[in-house]
């Protein structure tokens, strides 16, 4: 690497340089993700360039396709920021229990049940209460609903050692069938006769959308509950001991860590965030539960999470680029001829090359900021 | 009532005919998965391949006309499919689980891309074996009508629960599953077996997927697979790393996947879809009956991160 290109030994000799130092290894600790994921997605697209360039397709022309139907108009942008939102959520889903260590797959479930619930709960609100109210209970319900799914999880792995992975992806199966189930049966609105749905919401009880802008609050939500799971994971007591177990969970219990209470704590937050994800999509989007709801978010949000090596603030971005490659689709379909599966094929390409790319990390001495400090042997 | 119709014994009729129709994939996943993990690695991405294969065999069959070389054709895929995912795991720091979850949308994204042209034209099926001719009822005709590759299924959980104890790659598989260490010992290269381990898996995987777009439902469309791929992975613990178990396991999932149809077809629609859900729920019990958060699972292989 060019670590001797930029030897601190050549700047600790200039007087002035070691009031740098600090700002050097604050760049070097920070730089590393950053430069191994940019240069992760330039592979992964190189790769995927060479797959479409072998069904002799433009891979420049797809790129700009990409951006058009992403970002390249205020309309696209748009689009793209409402897809955001639940993948924002989603991801949360991923990214909490994963600083514990834990890989829980199954925000899709959280997601349609908190629909579900949010949808079954403002039916009888709606009469009685004003928008307000019935969106705040519908939020907590959505909530509960998906932090419980969750949270069991997180219980069944402490308490009964059964692997989260899988039975996070179970309860999704069963999840789906129970949506199905009560949306044909007892919460079926009799006026949906093609596509079985909850009852819809009144106009006025939806949520709407930012001023000037064609997105729903959720968003906002969304963002505002990314920030707080930063803070909560890097600022807290909790998140402290969270991260601790999530590193070596013998250490964490022989400082008397409740670990058990940290999982489950931990994983019911991150259900809760699915579960509100469903109730956004039913009262900002759909407006009514139904199987809509199981469209994919939980699944691409693992994606999102796995991208920001689960940090909440990264996964802004992330989510917002996923969001816009998302909305591209229809627009590569329409202008190259090319499926509509274009997406997830160049989504598993990335997705591939960039964990591919967690082998690199600390391998390089340029990111270490004991080089920078000078104190190199 | 018609004198073909065999009223209530078509509930129990139907199961058994669902749990050999439905259970073949289950089958050839979970053994693949059986063969990966016990070499000690988890490869979540099954289902990708399992689709790939599905789209890979219908479309060679299309084009060739044989759905044999479909399934070859498959096979092959598969393996290329098992062999990245053995690659990319064996350098440090990669999760296996997680590159699983990739190599799934890796999996669905090329076999949705690639098989796009192959959703109108229709291939030729795998062929089956009538062995209910005795019977002059049709029901039984029907149920009875198995597909070969059920046949080769069951004769492969014979020979691998043999190969695994009594042959030198078996053993070898083994030792690698339970201890990296020994195996290095033993001058063994443990991601060598654990690569040839995962092609294996994914080839077997593949030839799940081949009977779906092949034999039943035998057509090629994206919602080709309910996911089976996944919940092999599930199955093989269930069915403790042991391929006899497997495919008991197996047709028990396809059993009770029959369940909702066919009762069903009796009149009993109450709670259709929550039959629907029985093999994810029956799963579930088992894993938590019988797991413990004191102990690894009674026959794992001691390499696997699942269980750790």
């Amino acid at each position: 690497m060019t670590v001797e290109a930029n030897n601190p030994a050549l700047l600790a000799g200039s007087g002035g340089a070691a009031s740098f130092r600090p700002a050097l290894e604050w760049l070097a600790r920070r730089a590393e993700p950053v430069v191994i994921g940019l240069a992760a997605i330039v592979t992964g697209l190189a790769l995927f360039s060479i797959f479409i360039l072998a069904i002799g397709k433009s891979p420049l022309a797809l790129f700009q396709i990409m951006y058009t139907g992403g970002f390249g108009s205020w309309f696209s942008i748009q689009n793209s920021l409402s897809r955001a939102a639940p993948l924002l959520l989603t991801a949360l889903c991923v990214a909490l229990p994963a600083r514990l260590g834990l890989v829980i797959i199954g925000g899709e479930g959280a997601l349609v049940l908190g629909g579900v619930a949010a949808a079954a709960i403002a039916t009888p609100l709606t009469g009685l209460l004003p928008p307000y109210p019935t969106l705040v209970a519908m939020a907590l319900a959505s909530m509960v609903v998906g932090g419980v799914w969750i949270g069991a999880v997180g219980f069944l792995r402490h308490y009964r050692g059964v692997n989260e992975t899988i039975s996070s992806l179970l309860l999704s199966y069963i999840a789906i069938a129970l949506m199905n189930q009560l949306v044909e049966g007892p919460l079926r609105d009799p006026a949906s006769l093609n596509k079985p749905s909850t009852l819809p919401l009144p106009p006025e009880y939806m949520i709407g959308a930012i001023p000037g802008m064609d997105v729903h609050w959720g968003l906002v939500i969304a963002i505002i509950a990314c920030i707080l799971s930063y803070v909560l994971i890097e600022a807290t007591r909790f998140g402290f001991a969270a991260r601790m177990a999530g590193g070596n969970v013998r250490a964490a219990q022989i400082q008397g860590l409740p670990v058990g209470r940290l999982i489950v704590g931990f994983t019911a937050i991150a259900g809760s965030f699915a579960g509100l994800a469903g109730m956004l999509e039913v009262a900002a989007v759909q407006g009514s539960a139904n199987a809509s709801l199981a469209a994919g978010y939980g699944y691409t949000g693992i994606l999102v999470a796995f991208l920001a090596r689960h940090n909440p603030l990264a996964i802004i971005p992330i989510a917002i680029l996923l969001g816009g490659l998302e909305a591209s689709g229809g627009l590569i379909q329409r202008r190259m001829g090319l499926p509509d599966a274009t997406v997830v094929a160049l989504q598993g390409t990335l997705f591939i090359v960039i964990l591919f790319c967690e082998t690199f990390y600390g391998r390089f001495k340029v990111f270490n900021p004991d080089v920078w400090k000078g104190t190199r042997a | 009532m018609s004198e073909t119709d065999i009223g209530l014994w078509g509930v129990p009729l139907a199961i058994i005919a669902g749990a050999i129709r439905v259970s073949t994939p289950f089958i050839f996943v979970s053994l693949g998965e059986a063969i990966t993990e016990r070499s000690g690695r988890i490869n979540l991405g099954l289902e990708g391949t399992l689709v790939f294969g599905a789209m890979t065999a219908y479309a060679v069959a299309v084009l060739t006309g044989s759905p044999w070389l479909g399934v070859l054709a498959a096979m092959g895929a598969g393996a290329v499919f098992g062999l990245i995912h053995g690659f990319i795991c064996r350098f440090p720091r990669v999760n296996d689980i997680a590159i699983g979850i990739a190599m799934m949308q890796f999996g669905l994204g090329f076999a949705f891309f690639l098989g796009k042209p192959f959703i109108q034209p229709s291939a030729p099926k795998l062929p089956s074996i009538p062995l209910g001719n005795w019977s002059s009822y049709p029901q039984v005709q029907a149920a009875l009508n198995i597909n070969v590759l059920f046949f080769v299924g069951f004769l492969l959980a014979l020979f691998l629960y043999w190969a695994f104890r009594n042959t030198r790659p078996g053993l070898i598989l083994r030792v690698v599953g339970d201890s990296t260490d020994a195996a290095r010992a033993m001058g063994i290269n443990p991601d060598r077996v654990r690569l040839l381990a995962t092609a294996l898996g994914g080839a077997l995987a593949a030839v799940g997927g081949a009977y779906l777009s092949l034999y039943y439902p035998g057509s090629w469309n994206e919602g080709i697979s309910s996911g089976q791929g996944l919940m092999a992975v599930a199955l093989v613990i269930f069915a403790r790393w042991n391929p006899i178990n497997c495919f008991l396991a197996a047709l028990l999932f396809g059993g009770t996947g029959a369940l909702g149809p066919a009762l069903q077809s009796v009149g009993v629609t109450q709670g259709y879809y929550l039959f629907y859900a029985a093999p994810y729920v029956l799963t579930l019990a088992i894993l938590i009956a019988t797991s413990s958060p004191h102990r690894a699972l009674s026959g794992a292989p001691g390499e696997l991160s699942l269980t750790k």
